[in-house]
């Protein structure tokens, strides 16, 4: 039985916004900024994301350049 | 910390492989169009118990049956039902037993009836990968060895590799450390020692790798619908050859 990949979850705010529903994010405590996707659950219940909300971000311990936004904040 | 068995409990995990060996062949001899899943499920659960082993699955984290049985565009973790098998489909079926205090943990995609000349590549290109990882398993050859070359030849076929779920160390614990993707760059992660026990398990898409979680919470399937293959053993990194703990030298399954 496979386990899920290990995530790390960091605080960001959106910088931001591509074509194909990415974003540029920009992580607290990171330099640079990394490339995210909008999680499914995200999708599903038609969360708009814009530049400047502060969100949440998945990554994976293999790849830290690009994650998945899990939640906005209020 | 990665776990390191003796000689003496890697016999036992030998044991226990045997068990999901002999589990996963009777489930591949009895899964026909117009069989279950459930059915499947029950017929593992109770050969398992007459070789006085235990389902690893069965309440682990809350999962309800014995076996894992996930058809075409599910990749892991179906939860055994009223599913009835069609010509053309292919089944992954993922085992776990317990016996002698050990964890044995192995997967297999069926073929049932008559599946498409790209399904059964995709099914061979997965068999390939789990070799390739499985060729890694030596001493002083680092851990993200084994993902590369599962990544290695997946791509080479065109296939996608599933990046959200990964192998993992087994011993007395059904997962233990260390986590093993099946992508990455080689030369990174610990170095391989005797005594260190891996279940491999390359996860594979016809399409692209982005997976979905279903409403039932366990199941997962490919987001594009594209069919998906999965196999799996469990391997023992010795000072030789790689031992695969769930197959016996002559191999119930090809």
């Amino acid at each position: 039985m496979p386990v899920k990949e290990e995530k790390i979850e960091v605080e960001g705010e959106v910088v931001e916004a591509l074509p194909s529903t990415m974003f540029r994010v920009a992580l607290d405590g990171m330099p640079g900024t990394v490339l995210a996707t909008i999680s499914g659950k995200m999708r599903k219940h038609y969360i708009r994301i814009l530049p400047g909300d502060r969100v949440k971000v998945e990554l994976s311990p293999y790849d830290l350049t690009r994650g998945r936004i899990t939640y906005r904040h209020r | 910390m990665i776990i390191r068995k003796s000689a003496a409990e890697l016999d036992q995990m030998a044991r226990a492989g045997r068990v999901v060996e002999e589990t996963l062949a009777l489930v591949g001899e009895h899964a026909r169009v117009g069989v279950t899943t459930a059915e499947l499920d029950e017929l593992a659960e109770e050969f398992i118990r007459s070789q006085g082993g235990v389902p690893s699955f069965l309440g682990y984290r809350g999962y309800p049956a014995s076996i894992c049985a996930s058809p075409n565009a599910m990749i892991v973790h179906g939860i055994p039902g009223p599913y009835a098998l069609r010509d053309g489909d292919i089944l992954s079926v993922d085992v776990g037993v317990t016996l002698g205090g050990f964890v044995g943990d192995s997967a297999y995609t069926f073929a049932i009836g008559e599946i498409s000349a790209g399904a059964q590549r995709l099914l061979d290109t997965c068999q390939a990968a789990l070799a390739a990882g499985i060729e890694q398993c030596r001493v002083g050859n680092r851990l993200s060895d084994i993902g590369h070359a599962i990544q290695t030849v997946t791509e080479a076929e065109g296939f996608g590799v599933v990046r959200s779920l990964v192998g993992h160390g087994i011993g007395r614990q059904m997962h233990e450390e260390p986590q093993i993707p099946n992508y990455g760059e080689p030369g990174r992660g610990p170095k391989l020692a005797a005594g260190m026990v891996f279940a491999i398990e390359p996860m594979i898409t016809f399409g692209a790798p982005e997976v979905v979680l279903h409403d039932d919470d366990w199941s997962i399937s490919t987001a594009d619908d594209s069919l998906a293959a999965h196999f799996e053993h469990t391997v023992a990194i010795t000072g030789a050859e790689p031992r695969i703990l769930t197959r016996a030298a002559a191999g119930l399954l090809r």
